[in-house]
């Protein structure tokens, strides 16, 4: 599904990614770990086309379609799906009201009719059961006045309702007590699917235990160092990250 | 996805789609002002000889005045002696009677601008309101007067009612602003043409929205309109003006006054879409909008509000005012401005406390883009004998790129000491990381923006009446058009 080939990225002329490789397959959950700085949120980042980074060579492919020539709303029409780390707060806007603009959009791109106030209204509040956000979360404006984990909760829940192919979530662990871990986690699970891949970057293994990954990745200084399984993870938090570049 | 620099190139490529010029025969005085000017439009309109005489002495005082000039705002000064006071379609000269025996021009170019002036087109039941046009310098068309009248609401041009309603337009004309209160509002006193006139009948809550669109189309004619509003005791009426003129290379002057009365429990909300032609992308045209509007809360409970939408004019100096003299009166003022290319607003409000328990309100939204400049501008007086009055104040700035500009002058003075205020202020741009956000939600970044502005404005669309919160979100949209990269 996802192909990144040899990726470098510098920000402000400072070299992030160094000949980054990465195959993600449909059906597939990747968990990203890594120190601080080690270019992990500028790879999602990247996936997702934010401005700012300078892609000096490298490409993704993302189901045959040359990724970096894509705006970021074609991406998301093309399923790809950031769950923000730090969720942006826009006042005013009822978040119901941005999650339909942003269905419709993608449903009119696909030449398919817009969804009926109703019939939207009915998805809505199946998936919001599914992150337990309570109802009036739906018509508050987005994320304004939120708490972290209310934040954190509401990208699941966008996510739900989006139904991406790819899902890329940026630290949505971090700053969740452990509840809301649990269900964030559940959340997630109940989306998984054959056809639907996660890819998940975290500093904890502690979210693995509830969201189990296929394959764990540890990036540093710019470019996978290591992949592995679950066991991985394991082993990353008893020995730290220099263990990993001393035994690559 | 496009940087803060590219959406300002593509904001100074914003079309204005008012701006058709009508071809259409009319009766123009020559440019220059003098007594004989205010004469001369004083005998076209067949006026008694008191309002002649208001309107000289109005003059006169003005002649004594000078430009005001502490305003925020930078242009080049008019000459009040190049400009054309009068201007009317020829064809209104015998003054139509029906519909019928207006200048199909005239009904197109409203038409175009989506102001139906045909009665039938409303009673589809879309919607709900009585409209008057004022073109140039006349009225051409008031719609609804019958049912109105059945109410017992006068809803006219200003210059029939001085015809059919002279001791009503006696009575209170000039008696919110003084012919004399500032140099626009002297000028405006003295060649004031046309404008609209509403009286509301005691207990009387007017069955339909009444609105009056203003359309400047002459060449190197200014519009001087006049608007009287009063609202007897325990009634109520929702008004909105809606403005729009063609694109010409000239400076056109615009420099209205309108006056609102309010008695015991009435209550009066004035809404406003000002979509003057803002001038191109370089500065170079555009409308000068200096207004005076005032409101007077005199009976007790009674209650105003102003709304305004302000898109267009390339100078607009404004501030519509609250004076709250009837105990527990409560006055309100929402604003959103936007300002893009080259053009300047200094607006805000006034609101003066006298009586007991007064209550104000002040929301303002300014958004700036492009080179423009915008100030808010606002003073909060409480009189001594404003007891326990109470004033909000909450101005928020929304910059887009950063060669745009917002300033905050907020005045206040305070000489009762049970009087309470509150001021919030805040100045943000829109940030790319919000764009960002949106974008991967799946919106193009057009509607992005669309939708961060809107939820911007939203505390005071929320004030406008349904109809034309509609009206103003296109306007917005219009406005921000072409901001995709």
């Amino acid at each position: 599904m996802l192909e990144v080939k040899d990726l470098h990225v510098s920000v402000d002329g400072k070299k992030i990614l160094k000949g980054l490789n990465l195959t993600i397959n449909a059906g597939e959950v990747h968990a990203i770990m890594g120190p601080n700085g080690a270019g992990k949120s500028t790879l999602s980042n990247v996936i997702a086309g934010r401005d700012g980074y300078e892609i000096t060579s490298g490409s993704i492919t993302y189901k045959n379609d040359d990724l970096l020539e894509m705006s970021p709303e074609e991406r998301a029409w093309a399923g790809v799906f950031l769950a923000f780390q730090y969720p942006v707060e826009i006042p005013g806007v009822n978040n119901t009201y941005l999650l339909k603009a942003g269905v419709n959009a993608k449903r009119k791109h696909q030449g398919l009719e817009e969804l009926d106030a109703f019939d939207f209204m009915q998805t809505v509040k199946e998936k919001a059961k599914l992150v337990e956000l309570d109802p009036s979360f739906l018509s508050r404006s987005v994320n304004e006045g939120f708490s972290g984990g209310e934040k954190k909760r509401n990208e699941i829940f966008q996510m739900a309702v989006l139904e991406p192919s790819l899902a890329l979530l940026d630290e949505t662990d971090s700053g969740l007590d452990i509840d809301a871990l649990r269900i964030v986690a559940g959340g997630v699970n109940k989306l998984r699917s054959p056809d639907k891949a996660i890819v998940m970057i975290t500093h904890y293994q502690r979210l693995l235990d509830y969201i189990e990954p296929d394959f764990v990745h540890v990036l540093a200084d710019g470019v996978i160092q290591k992949t592995g399984d679950k066991s991985l993870a394991v082993e990353l938090e008893k020995h730290g990250y220099d263990w990993v570049k001393e035994n690559k | 996805m496009a940087t803060n620099e590219e959406i300002q190139q593509d904001l100074e490529k914003r079309e204005y789609d008012a701006g058709f010029i009508t071809d259409i025969e009319s009766d123009t005085l020559p440019p220059g002002l003098n007594e004989d000017t205010i004469r001369h439009i004083s005998a076209k309109k067949d006026e008694p000889q008191w309002l002649l005489d208001w309107r000289l002495e109005a003059y006169r005082h003005w002649l004594t005045m000078e430009e005001p000039t502490w305003a925020a705002v930078d242009y080049t000064p008019t000459d009040y002696q190049s400009i054309s006071y009068y201007s009317a379609p020829k064809s209104s000269d015998d003054g139509p009677d029906s519909l019928d025996e207006v200048d199909p021009k005239l009904l197109e170019t409203y038409e175009k601008l989506g102001i139906p002036l045909r009665e039938q087109e409303f009673l589809a039941g879309v919607k709900n309101i009585a409209v008057d046009a004022v073109f140039d310098s006349v009225s051409v068309a008031t719609t609804f007067k019958g049912k109105l009248q059945d109410a017992g609401v006068i809803f006219c041009p200003i210059s029939e009612a001085v015809h059919e309603y002279p001791e009503l337009v006696k009575q209170y004309l000039g008696t919110v602003v003084p012919q004399g209160d500032n140099f626009f509002a002297a000028l405006n006193s003295a060649v004031f043409t046309d404008g609209s006139f509403v009286y509301i009948p005691k207990g009387v809550r007017c069955p339909m929205e009444l609105s009056t669109y203003f359309r400047i189309n002459a060449l190197n004619t200014g519009q001087f309109e006049r608007t009287l509003i009063i609202a007897d005791e325990g009634s109520h009426v929702s008004y909105l003006e809606g403005c729009t003129a063609p694109m010409r290379d000239e400076n056109q002057l615009h420099a209205a006054v309108v006056e609102l009365v309010i008695l015991d429990d009435a209550e009066i909300k004035y809404a406003t879409v000002q979509n003057w032609y803002p001038g191109d992308e370089n500065g170079v045209g555009g409308i000068y909008n200096f207004v005076t509007k005032r409101a007077e809360c005199r009976g007790v409970r009674s209650k105003v509000s102003w709304t305004q939408v302000e898109t267009g004019s390339a100078i607009t100096w404004k501030y519509p005012s609250c004076v709250l003299i009837g105990d527990n009166s409560v006055g309100k003022f929402f604003s959103v401005a936007v300002t893009t290319n080259c053009q300047q607003a200094d607006t805000g409000t006034k609101m003066i406390h006298l009586g007991k328990n007064t209550k104000s309100t002040i929301i303002s939204k300014g958004i700036s883009a492009g080179r423009a400049q915008q100030s808010y501008r606002g003073l909060v007086r409480m009189g001594k004998g404003a007891e326990n009055a109470r004033n909000f104040t909450q101005c928020d700035s929304l910059l887009l790129g950063d060669k745009c500009g917002a300033h905050t002058f907020p005045y206040v003075e305070v000489k009762n000491a049970t009087a309470t205020l509150e001021h919030e202020a805040t100045t943000s741009k829109i940030g790319e990381d919000q764009l960002f956000y949106c974008q991967q939600r799946g919106l193009s970044e057009e509607d992005a923006v669309n939708m961060i502005v809107n939820g911007f404005c939203k505390d005071v669309f929320d004030e406008l009446p349904m109809e034309f919160a509609v009206e103003a979100n296109r306007l917005m949209e219009v406005s921000l058009e072409g901001s995709v990269g």
